[in-house]
């Protein structure tokens, strides 16, 4: 200890032996490199809320708009909101394919992180990943793009369906509401299914082989190996995404809706994000797209703060 | 009795462990001709004849092969302007976002910081809650007034709490007592991070480096929203999109006006719209295959962490 100056070994104690400041203090380096990302955060990602006021605020008067009055009008807009039915569908849409993406999501990355990990051959193995990583690096434009070629009425879908004798006459998969959610889903699934074995095969690599060998002496076969020790292996990552995931359960996703959808499908298109688009740019009622908005975030509190307690009683790792 | 059952199961276990590896095999290599149908369908179609495109029903082989949505692109310098934006704000956003991403996680990285909880909590919320598009849309278009800028691109993306948490967690894998012996050395906090930890972040710095630039690069919502009246300030996504909107509204009428467009050209939205988003991807599919040991450890660490 001979070597080191006072300072630097003041420095290196905790926190707690000196006054606050006086550490912070000596910390500025350190505050040097925090700090700015903070106030870039508190501004970007925070001060935007103060625009949380424009939701109790009247904007229907284009000549006051025009004039910069828009005067306070209570829960209007929230009354508003909920008395139009409109709302309540994008809610339902929001929530429909927020499931659907959900539960196919996870059980497509699940079985494929099963079948990859049941791979014995490296180079097979490894070939298989990078192709199926690969639709997740693709722009939602580019995927809806593919997506209108291969669902179209001539496309290679409705010609595989015809084949094998499932549909008769071509379907209009794109045109009609009822297959909005499930292209959705799918579309989806595409992309992002190889993406999202990544956890699970990690969580895979970290069981210990024996157990493997264990069941093999006692004489369980591939598939009873998967389920008694593969699948228990990976139950705590299931069950950490599975919270993390419902805190983000009304974000259904905004670009492949605005983009995949058109007049025909509007009804079933429309989530909570396009409401609140719509509403803000095009017909400039920013009280109430502010209104949607927040009510949407406020619901996401509720949701994390949810999780949050079911992860703690659960004795998991809490998320914040 | 007992030994007959053992024979039994050991057969069934036989029968299993051959049959399971070849079904496996081939579900895998089912689902990578489906992973990649779409895209050779693409890729097909930008090589195929315009008017004969629009008949459709191409598989992953051009029907009437011709290069010329290839030239139309070539000679059309909204593209290149494109591509000179969508390829200026990649490599802009990727700096920043690594240099300040870089260094916050490192200082939240460090135990003793006292403002080290503060700060993260701050961070992580932001992943879960954020105000909306409208009050980002004002404070950004009015408040900031960066509307029609080029600065739109670079200003409101230069952090992600995603990346931090990747890029800390990795920092927490390494030594204490790298830093510890640093800085009883007496190097500052700068100088050890920019010595010590960042060449030994090399990789997890190449992951976020590769998840920031592919969003910048596939972002088109930012263009639509701030800069859709400035021609010069549309990215090569955003073109993307809009040749997506010409094609959907055209297609319904499609097939009566292909005789129309016989006689006029010899592309069509279909094929050219194939030819940029094949231009598009070609970046991002060099880079990536290179970079996947590196982001499929950066995702793990984030994810569970996170």
């Amino acid at each position: 200890m001979t070597g080191i100056s006072q300072g630097a070994r003041n420095e290196l104690l905790p926190a707690r032996k000196h006054g606050f400041f006086r550490t912070l203090g000596k910390q500025w380096q350190l505050m040097l490199m925090s700090v700015p990302m903070l106030l870039y955060v508190l501004l970007f990602n925070y001060a935007p809320m103060w625009g949380w006021i424009n939701a109790f605020k009247d904007y229907t008067n284009k000549k006051n708009v025009a004039r910069g009055i828009t005067p306070f009008n209570g829960l209007d807009n929230f009354r508003w909101l909920f008395s139009r039915p409109d709302f309540f569908q994008s809610i339902r849409n929001t929530l429909a394919m927020s499931v659907i993406n959900l539960v196919f999501g996870t059980v497509s990355a699940i079985l494929l992180a099963v079948l990859l990990n049941e791979v014995r051959n490296r180079k097979f193995k490894r070939t298989v990943q990078t192709v199926t990583y690969l639709p997740h690096f693709l722009s939602m434009v580019i995927v809806v793009s593919m997506a209108q070629n291969i669902f179209a009425s001539n496309g290679p879908v409705n010609s595989l369906f015809q084949g094998v004798g499932l549909i008769r006459e071509p379907v209009f998969w794109l045109g009609e509401g009822k297959y909005f959610w499930w292209l959705v889903g799918v579309i989806n699934v595409w992309k992002e299914v190889g993406w999202g074995t990544i956890i699970y095969i990690s969580a895979m690599t970290a069981i210990d082989p024996c157990l493997y060998e264990a069941a093999a002496i006692d004489g369980a076969g591939r598939f009873q190996r998967i389920l008694h020790v593969t699948l228990p292996g990976i139950k705590s990552t299931f069950v950490i995404l599975l919270i993390m995931n419902i805190g983000h359960l009304l974000e259904a996703g905004f670009e492949i809706q605005y983009l995949l959808g058109n007049g025909l499908v509007r009804d079933f298109s429309t989530t909570i994000d396009i409401f609140v688009l719509e509403y803000g740019t095009e017909k400039l009622n920013i009280g109430v797209a502010t209104a949607a908005g927040m009510f949407k975030s406020i619901v996401a509190i509720i949701l994390l703060v949810g999780a949050n307690f079911v992860a703690n009683r659960l004795g998991e790792d809490t998320l914040i | 009795m007992i030994v007959s059952v053992a024979v039994v199961q050991k057969k069934k276990r036989k029968r299993q462990d051959i049959v399971f590896p070849i079904v496996n095999t081939i579900i895998l290599i089912v689902l990578m001709f489906v992973t990649l149908y779409p895209v050779l369908n693409t890729v097909a179609y930008s090589f195929n004849d315009g008017t004969d495109a629009v008949r459709g029903g191409i598989g992953i082989w051009p029907r009437v092969f011709s290069m010329k949505s290839y030239e139309a692109i070539m000679s059309d310098n909204s593209v290149y302007q494109a591509a000179w934006i969508s390829a200026s704000k990649t490599v802009v956003i990727t700096l920043l976002n690594l240099f300040w991403t870089g260094m916050l996680s490192f200082a939240l990285s460090r135990k003793e910081y006292v403002l080290r909880k503060f700060i993260t909590t701050i961070m992580v919320l932001t992943m879960y809650v954020n105000a909306g598009l409208i009050p980002n849309y004002l404070l950004i278009s009015q408040t900031l007034g960066l509307r029609n800028s080029y600065w739109v691109y670079i200003i409101p993306t230069m952090f992600s709490c995603f990346n931090m948490i990747v890029i800390r967690t990795y920092i927490a894998g390494l030594p204490d007592a790298l830093v510890e012996s640093a800085r009883i050395d007496g190097a500052g906090d700068i100088r050890v991070y920019w010595q010590i930890i960042f060449p030994l972040c090399t990789p997890v710095l190449a992951t976020v480096a590769l998840f920031v630039a592919v969003g910048s690069w596939n972002s088109w919502f930012d263009t639509h929203l701030y800069c859709a009246g400035k021609k010069w300030l549309h990215s090569l996504q955003y073109l993307l999109k809009m040749k997506l909107a010409t094609t959907q509204a055209s297609s319904n009428a499609a097939k009566t006006t292909v005789d129309a467009l016989k006689s006029t050209t010899m592309t069509t939205p279909i094929t050219i719209r194939a030819a940029i988003t094949v231009i598009s991807t070609v970046p991002i599919l060099v880079v990536y295959p290179f970079l996947q040991k590196y982001f499929v450890t950066g995702m793990a660490l984030g994810s569970v962490k996170g």
